[in-house]
């Protein structure tokens, strides 16, 4: 007999399933919408032009493979904090932040689930935005925190339910935790305005909540970094000491390689210290040190002026793509004849729409049109070239009139 | 780490060769690796811990996570135990590390939520040696179903083994105790030089019938430390049992880093993929361990010839990267701080610091430190 005759088969990855059914659908017609890699108008795999240039200078560089410390390669963690902080933020000229390299968004996420489960002790409830990202959940749960919702998508207008998420808000107990996508948020593609964020801002510090800001789109919503870190901004220039994850998957293109960060905003520099001494304390017994690839190719092309402007040109490229693709699908479903109102799809941001498409009408996109998503409705726009932007619409007003 | 005799790192001649084989190959990019890792990779380094005509391989019976070092492996082996052994959720589960054993293990276990962590008998501080009846003594009173954390080979901090004799041993109560166990498997191939005789402890235990996890790193006999290259294998009873057991594994490494990072396994998968890489390989793994097993005989031989007091014959006896010299901890502070020779204070050496340089004046400042300090 088996130690494991107990253990129960786990569910299937319901995002994975999209890909696996698409994979052995045979129609030359066929999209993939659940992809939440970028894609370029050919629909393949973009490497970025910086990145090649990046790792073709570590390469002439002979370089050891001493381990990095374990709080990761610090001309990268020095670098993702100024981009996220600004160069002029005085949180970061001061010192009072530690940065710590982490395994992209997920792994970024998890050190900073598992130091508030260990450091902050007056509450275990972490409130997030309904929907979120469903890996957000369990990467807390796991850490050991309990999860709590705010309104915060309004399936009726596709659009943010601010009064909702406000009333929600101002009701969370004090000392709770309450985690914000910074940017195109995953899943909905529906972000405050600016002036919303200075409202959540108010409150959150009224409520007297740690605010856990997840960005990992900072370039890749507007096309402009500073545009996109607004919000993070705002909020530490408030007073409000986030602590923050970061993620380069998207921005850089470099999903396999791993790289993100996580960042405290602290009191002062000594604070900031001891904070970084638990970390690494946190981080030790998960993997020891972190990888360091990704770390290096991200660090040179934030470090070195020309690849740093290459990328900002790159990223602005790929935000611009999807925004067009965004423009171009509201189109073709009004050529389609469609009477529907579809703004919500140009005014939503970042790589995933919120159709607001039903369960049935999804089944019959996949069925009779092989077009494939969550049953949520959302979309990858990442996954639309000008090439079968057409044949979307075609087939998301025959499922919708 | 280890060293050359110049004292410098060392890049591999074929991990060069490769990560050139890979930059200029504009067919690779930076997708995601699935969950559970490259599967080249994982198949491949399965096959290296378990040998290529393992039994288990052959009755589709194992099963392996790509994972962030041996440390990641250790972490996501020990979050699954956590949850699903010996019941669910059952954190009061005792685990066993040896006495002494890497620090990090304690963590490992700790943070995966274990409560009760114990230690086994292993170093005999006297005889400078395997302490097996204390061994043996504790695995017979340690309640059934208790996880054992094994040093597949080159233990860390201690290079003392148990023989095959005496893994067997060690296997026979374990069966009859129900134990459960957890191979550490650090240094296949650096220890010895030989893959198959580094890895003999691990695949008697499969032989004998056992399930078994095994966490294994790339980083040393790869030379990849910072590429974070590591696998768990899972050894079950049948490719059911194995699959269930993946898939809650995938669930663990989800919320852990989502996915592994993909330049290290490329490397690794690539080379234990092609024959003539493979020897290449091979060959690079030996040059460290021969310059390691080299450099033991002759630090030995000149204690010997010193005639420095005490025995000697532990320093090749032992083996792997450290050696526990049996230098006392005011020894240990003589070597420092008027040797300018930096060990740790349990007397542990690491033997990548020797190089043909220093041999001699290594030599003399043990035999001083002996002489001098009691």
């Amino acid at each position: 007999s088996s130690w494991w005759s107990h253990v129960e088969m786990g569910p299937p990855d319901p995002i994975l399933g999209v890909t696996e059914a698409y994979k052995r659908d045979t129609n030359s017609k066929k999209m993939n919408l659940g992809v939440g890699a970028y894609r370029d108008d050919n629909g393949k795999p973009y490497v970025l032009n910086c990145v090649r240039k990046a790792e073709a200078m570590i390469a002439s560089k002979k370089m050891d493979k001493e381990y990095l410390p374990i709080g990761g390669l610090a001309d990268f963690t020095r670098a993702s904090a100024e981009l996220a902080l600004g160069e002029n933020s005085e949180a970061f000229k001061s010192g009072r932040y530690v940065t710590v390299q982490g395994i992209s968004g997920t792994g970024s996420l998890r050190i900073g689930a598992n130091f508030l489960q260990r450091f902050f002790k007056a509450s275990r409830d972490v409130y997030l935005p309904k929907p979120s990202w469903g890996n957000h959940t369990p990467i807390f749960r796991d850490a050991g925190m309990q999860l709590q919702a705010y309104r915060y998508y309004d399936p009726k207008t596709c659009s943010l339910d601010f009064s909702g998420a406000m009333d929600d808000i101002s009701k969370i107990p004090e000392k709770s935790i309450i985690l914000l996508h910074a940017c195109a948020h995953n899943p909905t593609g529906v972000d405050p305005r600016q002036e919303q964020w200075k409202e959540l801002a108010a409150t959150v510090k009224k409520r007297n909540l740690l605010v856990y800001f997840d960005m990992a789109y900072q370039g890749f919503a507007s096309g402009d970094i500073n545009r996109d870190a607004w919000a993070v901004r705002y909020f530490i220039d408030q007073g409000i000491n986030i602590v923050l994850s970061q993620s380069f998957a998207k921005n850089m293109g470099l999903y396999g390689e791993r790289a993100g960060a996580f960042t405290v905003i602290c009191s002062d520099a000594d604070e900031a210290k001891r904070v970084e001494s638990q970390l690494k304390i946190l981080i030790r017994p998960m993997y020891s040190n972190p990888p360091v690839n990704g770390a290096r190719i991200a660090s040179l092309i934030l470090n070195t002026p020309d690849l740093r402007k290459e990328w900002l040109t790159e990223v602005k490229g790929m935000a611009d793509r999807i925004i067009s693709m965004r423009t171009q699908l509201v189109s073709n479903l009004k050529k389609e004849g469609s009477s529907r109102n579809w703004q919500h799809i140009t005014d939503q941001i970042g790589m995933f729409c919120f159709t607001g498409l039903k369960p049935e009408q999804v089944e019959r996109l996949i069925k009779e049109f092989s077009v494939y998503m969550t049953k949520d409705g959302r979309i990858s726009v990442a996954g639309v070239t000008s090439g079968n932007v057409g044949y979307l619409a075609h087939a998301i007003h025959q499922v919708t009139k | 780490a280890y060293r050359t005799d110049e004292g410098q790192p060392w890049v591999l001649p074929v991990v060069k060769k490769v990560e050139q084989m890979i930059a200029n190959d504009n067919s690779l990019n930076h997708e995601y690796l699935p969950i559970l890792g490259l599967p080249e990779f994982r198949a491949n380094a399965s096959r290296i811990a378990l040998g290529d005509d393992s039994p288990a391989i052959k009755e589709n019976r194992i099963g392996s996570v790509q994972s962030l070092g041996g440390t990641g492996a250790l972490r996501i082996g020990a979050e699954f135990l956590r949850r699903w052994y010996n019941g669910n959720n059952n954190t009061a589960t005792p685990v066993y590390v040896s006495s002494p054993t890497w620090e990090n293990h304690n963590s490992v276990f700790m943070d995966a939520g274990f409560k009760d962590i114990r230690t086994y008998h292993y170093w005999d501080a006297a005889k400078r040696g395997l302490d097996l009846q204390g061994l043996l003594n504790d695995m017979e009173h340690a309640p059934e179903s208790s996880i054992f954390v094994l040093h597949a080979c080159a233990h860390n901090p201690t290079g003392t083994d148990p023989t095959p004799e005496q893994w067997k041993q060690i296997a026979a109560v374990m069966k009859r105790r129900c134990l459960f166990p957890f191979f550490d498997s650090a240094y296949q191939g650096f220890a010895s030089g030989s893959l198959d005789k580094d890895a003999w402890a691990v695949r008697y235990f499969v032989s004998e019938g056992f399930e078994l996890f095994c966490a294994q790193s790339f980083s040393k006999n790869f030379g990849l430390y910072n590429e974070r290259v590591g696998n768990l294998t899972v050894v079950g009873k049948d490719a059911d049992n194995v699959q269930r057991v993946l898939s809650q594994m995938e669930k663990i490494v989800r919320t852990t880093w989502s996915n592994p990072p993909s330049q290290g396994a490329r490397i690794v998968a690539t080379t234990l993929s092609s024959p003539q890489l493979f020897d290449e390989w091979y060959g690079n793994v030996k040059t460290m361990a021969d310059r390691v097993l080299l450099m033991r005989s002759e630090l030995r031989s000149r204690l010997e010839a010193l005639g420095t007091p005490g025995t000697w014959n532990h320093i090749t006896d032992q083996i792997g990267m450290f050696s526990f010299t049996g230098l006392n901890p005011k020894q240990v502070e003589y070597m420092i701080k008027e040797k300018h020779i930096y060990l740790m204070a349990s007397g542990r050496i690491n033997m990548c610091g020797l190089t043909t340089k220093n041999l001699d004046y290594v030599a003399k400042s043990i035999h001083e430190a002996v002489t001098k300090i009691q």
